[in-house]
């Protein structure tokens, strides 16, 4: 349960951790918290030549509001985001997921960035980035590119980043009049990847209900709202879209559950939240 | 800081428990082995390596984390905390340690390193949580003796005697 052996170079820039990734393409890999890569590494499922800490990088540390939503970079830790005082009334759905995020002390080096380059399908900032349509800012040495959540998730911790490629920021939309948000998770422990997740956002129009942990990545679509009969049929018709498979935590058929009670459950608080 | 090469050991420096130490790592040696084989502070245990156990858990700059899931590398120039600092002189515990002994909340003690560091900051930090909130921070740790009871028991003994000794400095010091 040691890493193997790799070369660490803690970058002054984001250029300097750029030029890296293009000299190195797919055997750099970025360090962060490390809380995603660090269990990789001891466990060897991850090899890489080199690993670039981005850490020091100053213009990587900031968050702020610009005029679509919250942006965050990636040396932001988890924990900052924690502590942010207005945060629930900026993004509610990224303050009703951080204390589900691991665990207290995994929160204090593990980076919101770090998770969705990590795509685990049960992350809870991937569930969120889909659920509320953000946006992952990726950067080479070549050109900066943005690209929508529901394309960056690709299948199970596969993303639309290329080798060359770091996460620079990711933005969350901040809240909208009117709508409700609402998260739930279920899993054995407190601090267990999930079984299954579900984040909803409501208006008077309709509901967006994203679920994770079920299919290989964070999945989102529009249902009727709870007045509506045809509710429950379509969470029915969602739950087995989602492909899900049994393992070791859980059957298909309990998590299909899962999707169908908790997905009502969650967009019914949603309502109950629309300011 | 330069590209340091892999299978080449370099200096680390920092401070432990309030004094400056160094010592080599290859930039692939975990901080809990750092610790434990090159600086000898084996109070710090290593449990799971993928920081789910919560036994190899230290604060660096005050902050609990997993020393499992740091390289040595990372940890240059930070200031460290393990429970080597808890006990206040040679044979003198703590009141969190106190309170462990008092209320049964180890038995192998292999779990009891790490969730001393994450309850001296969490006390410190949140002085008046209850027990719900304890219960949470706590899931950060497992522990195969206790049935983890009297873990809680000892740490809200810890916390009121704490709040003793803040409001009462003069008579503890």
């Amino acid at each position: 349960m040691k890493p193997p052996a790799f070369d660490y170079l803690r970058a002054r820039t984001t250029d300097e951790a750029l030029r890296a990734l293009r000299a190195e393409g797919a055997e750099a890999r970025i360090l962060a918290g490390g809380q995603s890569l660090l269990p990789m590494l001891n466990m060897r499922l991850a090899r890489p030549a080199l690993l670039v800490d981005i850490m020091d990088i100053a213009a990587l540390q900031m968050v702020a509001v610009t005029k679509d939503g919250l942006r965050i970079g990636a040396a932001v830790r988890q924990a900052t985001l924690e502590t942010r005082r207005d945060l629930a009334q900026e993004c509610a759905l990224l303050a009703a997921v951080l204390p589900w995020i691991g665990h207290w002390q995994t929160r204090n080096r593990g980076t919101i960035c770090g998770s969705v380059a990590h795509a685990d399908p049960s992350a809870e900032i991937s569930l969120i980035l889909v659920a509320l349509g953000g946006t992952v800012h990726l950067r080479s040495a070549r050109r900066a590119k943005s690209i929508a959540a529901a394309d960056f998730f690709t299948g199970m911790m596969v993303t639309a980043r290329a080798d060359d490629e770091m996460i620079e920021a990711v933005t969350l939309p901040l809240n909208v009049p009117g709508t409700g948000y609402a998260f739930r998770e279920i899993g054995r422990r407190h601090g267990d990847f999930a079984i299954a997740a579900a984040a909803a956002r409501v208006d008077a129009k309709a509901a967006v209900l994203a679920v994770g942990g079920v299919a290989d990545r964070p999945l989102a679509r529009t249902l009727p709202l709870p007045g509506d009969a045809s509710l429950d049929d379509a969470l029915d018709e969602f739950s087995w879209a989602l492909e899900a498979r049994d393992d070791f935590h859980a059957t298909g058929e309990y998590r299909r559950m899962l999707v169908r009670r908790m997905g009502r459950a969650v967009i019914e608080e949603a309502v109950s939240c629309r300011a | 800081m330069p590209r340091l090469k892999n299978g080449q050991r370099h200096h680390v420096t920092l401070i432990l428990n309030g004094k400056t130490v160094s010592g080599m790592a290859e930039p692939r040696l975990l901080l809990s082995d750092f610790l434990r084989h090159t600086l000898g502070a084996t109070g710090t245990h290593v449990g799971c390596e993928h920081g789910v156990c919560g036994a190899c858990t230290v604060q660096i700059d005050g902050v609990p984390v997993r020393s499992c899931l740091t390289l040595a590398v990372q940890a240059d120039g930070r200031a460290l905390r393990t429970v080597e600092s808890l006990a206040t002189a040679p044979g003198v515990l703590s009141p969190l340690q106190t309170a462990f002994c008092d209320h049964f909340g180890l038995q192998c003690g292999f779990c009891t390193a790490g969730i001393l560091m994450s309850l001296d900051a969490f006390l410190r930090d949140f002085p008046d949580a209850g027990e719900a909130e304890l219960r949470i921070m706590l899931s950060g740790h497992l522990c195969r003796c206790t049935g983890y009871g009297p873990i809680i028991a000892a740490a809200q003994a810890a916390q009121q005697a704490l709040r003793r000794q803040n409001r009462m400095p003069d008579l503890h010091a």
